[in-house]
Parts: structure tokens; sequence; C-alpha cells
């Protein structure tokens, strides 16, 4: 197991040391592009050269990427262009907003999706499952962006009890944070739903269960002290990988009711080709995602002692 | 099934044999209501995009009135259906148009994604070796990123028009299928009909191509109709977060984006193009549902 768990850290840091190379690659390959984005496109010949002097950047390549690597673990990224401030201040404070509305995303999603699911899944067929099903499909068919359309055209439009936007100028207001989370919910409650779903009526299909159901136990005793604990397996996997699909779903919902969270941070930068701030931005939602995705993997062998040797 | 593969050789008339099962499928496919509904959706929309110059009303660029709410007369004794939009443009035209668009980008973003992801996947699952380290290695990297930062990432990089996300797309979506492909692959290649034309001296493409492929078809077909669907929302996200393709012509995502500030004045604007997009989406998950509630029939 602790070998399992150390070749698992193993590959989370070669991934993220490739994904920095890449990035790396793309943006600061030609330091000009670098110099030009640094101080605007109407900045002189000469005034890039001083710049690129000053700063380093006529060093070979893979010094400048060592340089770059050490500043992004020892958490110095630079300075943001837009922001006219070291990245780091501008960073935590956004992924702190964006941590708030994740959490209050995954504490409403994971007690309703698996309360969803297992109620589908343990009568496969029954009325109540086929409804839950076609209502999660109709879910996840909503993009983010409708659904934060159609929401606050209801909510905010029609009904006038939300505010429409989330940017919480006059500090924190929880009201403010209903709608986006709402929309968060909304598209990935079908997804973990119908994986749950489909494990419940996996686990019900067993031997085990059939014969604790023909030994004559009640079907609720059945379901909450057999099945379970098996049909619960799959769906951590499932959650897990979710907050992937969430940080697509936060920069939608951050852009859309103007929340200031690290998703909306990472678009800004990108559309104003803010370059050391979509670096450390990109950095920190892929240790995100594999960070997680490991936990995923490690939770997953613990959990299934079926697999924990393989 | 395996061994009605390995005594079939392709002949002429296998065209003719294709198109007979295609109808097989479709009247297996019969059976399930829900595939019967997303198919409807999604004819209702191709036709719709088919014949958009003929249906829509007014011209999809014209600007004629701003701000009209839905079912307003129109200057000329026509009505404004779905209202018109800030620069008073026929929503209803627009997004006739603008189905056009996404019906145009999203099935040939899919099927280009489907390409590399195929080939990747067949010389991966049958090639094995090192080929399979580094394939593996590198879409396990590709897939790592979120998804959405992966494409604002590329399309700011290499600027955003119709061919910048059909490569997005591919980029993006290639590695999941390659990993469907392989994984179905690992398993095809260990069959009968597999050895019998390694036997006969067939090269490996051969292989792959003629022997193994036809016969992961089955999951790769619905894998690929919830792919469109999310293709479709990825062009409709990209629009929405002005990272789509360049206006003023009609794309579903780039009116909601457009529209986006005065959502809370006139919801209409945002709201029909949301409801086409969700629709379209809609249909083929449906029938990617149909379609495996009936492949687990058989």
């Amino acid at each position: 197991m602790l070998v399992f768990i150390g070749r698992r850290f193993a590959l989370m840091v070669l991934t993220m040391v490739i994904v920095s190379l890449l990035l790396f690659i793309l943006l600061e390959l030609q330091p000009g592009s670098v110099a030009t984005k640094v101080l605007g496109p109407y900045s002189s010949e000469e005034q890039r050269q001083l710049w690129l002097e000053a700063n380093g950047y006529l060093r070979p390549l893979w010094i400048r990427y060592l340089d770059w690597l050490g500043g992004i673990v020892t958490g110095d990224f630079g300075e943001s262009v837009r922001f006219k401030a070291p990245v780091s201040d501008v960073l935590w404070p956004r992924l702190w907003n964006t941590a708030v509305l994740a959490f209050w995303t995954f504490a409403i999603l994971i007690p309703l999706s698996l309360t969803l699911g297992v109620l589908a899944g343990m009568r496969e067929g029954s009325v109540l499952d086929r409804a839950i099903s076609i209502t999660s499909i109709i879910t996840t068919s909503i993009p983010e962006f409708a659904s934060a359309v159609f929401l606050s055209a209801i909510f905010v439009f029609a009904l006038g009890i939300l505010p429409g936007t989330s940017g919480m100028t006059d500090g924190f207001d929880p009201l403010q944070l209903i709608l986006p989370a709402m929309v968060l919910i909304l598209y990935d409650v079908g997804y973990v739903t119908r994986m749950t779903r489909a494990s419940m009526a996996e686990v019900m299909m067993t031997p085990y269960i059939r014969t604790a159901v023909l030994k004559g136990l009640p079907f609720n005793r059945v379901v909450i002290r057999h099945a379970l604990r098996n049909a619960l397996i799959a769906p951590f996997t499932v959650i897990m990988l979710q907050v992937n699909w969430l940080l697509s779903g936060v920069i939608v919902v951050e852009f859309f009711f103007a929340y200031k969270g690290f998703g909306g941070l990472l678009l800004e930068a990108s559309l104003n080709q803010d370059i050391f701030l979509i670096e450390a931005c990109t950095m920190v939602a892929v240790f995100v995602a594999v960070s997680t995705q490991t936990i995923a993997d490690i939770g997953y062998t613990y959990l299934n002692p079926r697999i924990r040797l393989a | 099934m395996t061994v009605d593969h390995a005594t079939r050789v392709p002949t002429s008339n296998s065209t003719l044999r294709a198109l007979g099962n295609a109808w097989r499928s479709f009247a297996l496919l019969r059976e399930s209501k829900i595939a019967m509904v997303g198919c409807g959706v999604i004819s209702f929309w191709i036709v719709v995009a088919l014949l958009a110059p003929v249906l829509a009303p007014f011209p999809p660029n014209a600007q004629v009135v701003p701000f009209q709410a839905p079912f307003a007369a129109a200057p000329d004794g026509g009505i404004f259906l779905l209202g018109t939009d800030q620069l008073g443009r026929d929503i209803l035209s627009r997004v006739m148009w603008g189905a056009r668009t996404v019906l145009f980008f999203a099935p040939i973003a899919t099927f280009s994604a489907y390409v590399v992801g195929i080939v990747m996947g067949l010389a991966a699952g049958y090639l094995g070796g090192w080929v399979d380290d580094v394939l593996s290695r590198v879409s396990d990297i590709i897939l790592s990123f979120p998804v959405l930062v992966l494409y604002i990432i590329i399309i700011a990089t290499i600027g955003a028009s119709g061919i910048n996300i059909v490569i997005a797309v591919t980029f993006a979506s290639a590695p999941g299928v390659m990993r469907i492909v392989r994984g179905l692959v690992l398993d095809l290649r260990t069959r009968n009909y597999v050895a019998a034309a390694q036997t006969r001296g067939e090269s490996p493409w051969y292989i792959m191509l003629v022997e193994i492929l036809p016969n992961a078809r089955g999951p790769l077909i619905v894998d690929a109709c919830l792919r469109v669907g999310y293709v479709i929302i990825t062009i409709g996200v990209l629009g929405f977060l002005g990272l789509g393709l360049p206006p003023p012509d009609p794309d579903w995502g780039g009116m909601i984006n457009e529209a986006r500030a005065l959502a809370l004045a006139f919801p209409h604007m945002t709201v029909i193009p949301c409801i086409a997009i969700s629709s379209l989406v809609l249909g083929f998950n449906l029938l990617a549902d149909g379609i495996r509630e009936v492949s687990l029939h058989d």
C-alpha cells in the first residue's frame, strides 16, 4: 500500500513537471513576446531589450525554466501586469472565494446526488428510477451558462428574490452565493446521480444481496446494511473527479455572476494575456486536478480491498 | 458474432450490406422511446439549419428595430416572433442561422477528434510496448487538465476562429477517445479472427482498421453521440466567454454573450439561444442513452 501511494505521488509530481515544461515552452519560448506582453504593444525595442536583460531573459532556455520552476515551487509567481501587483497577492484571496463556493456546492451536491442515485438504483426500472434518470439526463444537457440564464430569469427577473450578480462589493453576502452554487449543483447532480445509480443497480444484482432478500430481511435493511457500503465505492471516485469538472464550471459561473473567484481570474488573465498570472493559475488548476485524481485513486484502492494489491 | 466476422471477407457488395445493417439498427432503435425523442429533436434542428435561408423571416444580420419583445410587430408588417436583440436583429432568424454554425462545427470537431483518437487508440492497444507507454502517458497528461482551462489557454494563444476551435476540441478530446478505443482493442486483439488475419500475413494497420475497428463500433457510437453533445456545449461556452466565432455571424454562445449585460432587462435575448442549445444537447444525450439501452437488450 505504501509503495502504491509512493508511486502515485511520484506520478503526480512527474505530471506536474511535464505540464509546467509544456506551459513554459508555450508561453515563454520567445523572450521577445514575453517582453511585449509585459511592457505592452507600444513599448520601444530598446525598453524591451533593457527589460529582458534586467529580468534574466538572455540566459539559456533551460536555466530560465529551472529558475521559473523554483519560483513556482516557493510561491513566487512574478508580477501581474493587469493588477500591477505580485501574482500571489491577487491569487490567494481569489482562490479562497472559489473554495467557499466549492465547499457549499459539494456540501449540497454530495448528499443530494447520493440519495437520488441510491433511490433510483435500488429498484431498477421502477417509476421512481425512470423519473430520476430522465431528470438527470435533462439537467446534464443544460450547460452551466444556460442554467445560469434560466435561473436568473426565474429568480432575479420574474420573482425578484435573489441578487443577479455576486460581486460581493459590500462584503460577504450569503444570498449572492445561492445562484452560483445552484448552477454548479444543477449541472453536476445528474452525472453523479447516474453514476451512483449504476453502481447501486450493479450491487443489487449480486448474489449476496439476493441471499439477504431471500432470507427475509426487510428491504430497507438490505439496502442500508448490505448494499450501500459497496455501492458507494464508485461514486467516491466520481465525486473526486468532479472537482476537475467543477473547475470548468466555476469559470463560467464566476464570469456570469461576476463572482471574484479563481475561475474568473483565470479567464481575465487569459483574455488580457497577463502571462505570469496565466502560468500561476494554470499550475494551481492542474495541481488541484492532479491531486484530486491521486486522492481518488488512493481512496478507491483503500475502500475496495479486492484491488488493493493489484 | 465472432465466427461471422472471421469467415466474412470484404466483398464488392459490402456497402449494400452496411446499408442493410444500418437499416436494421435503426429498426431496433425504434423500440426505444428515448432514442426516438432524441432523433426527433436532432432532426428538427438539422431541418431548421438546412432550411434557414428559406424559413428565417429576416436576414440574420439585418438591424431593424432594437429591444423588441417576442410577438412585436415589425415595421414592414411582419412579426418578430421571438423579439429582437440590442442591435435590432430578429432573434428567431439568428437562432435559425446559428443552428447552421453549431451543426457544422460540432460534428466536424468531433469527427476530427475521433480520427486522431481512433488512430492513437488502435496503435496503443494493438502495437503495445513503447508506443502504448508514450501515447498513454501523453493522454494522461492532457486529460489531467481541467478541460475548459485547456480550451481557454489554446484559444487565447492561437486566436478564436472556426478552425482553431476544431483544433482545440481535437486536442482536448482525442485522448478520451483514445482511452476507450485502447480498452476495446486490448479485449478484441485476442479474438480468433485477429489471429486468423495475422496468420494470413495481413499488415498490422489492415488488421487494426478492417478486423478490429468495425467490431469496436458499439461503445464508440454511444460515446460519439455524447461527445457531439459535449462539443456543442463547448462551442457554446467558448462563444459565451467571448472566445468563440468572431461576430457578427450568428452563433448561439455569442448571442448569449452579447446580450448578457441586458439579461435582467430583456431576458428573452439570452433565454432563447439557451433553450436552443440545451434542446440540441438534450437530443444527442437522449439518443446516446437510447442506443445504450437498446444495445444492452441484445
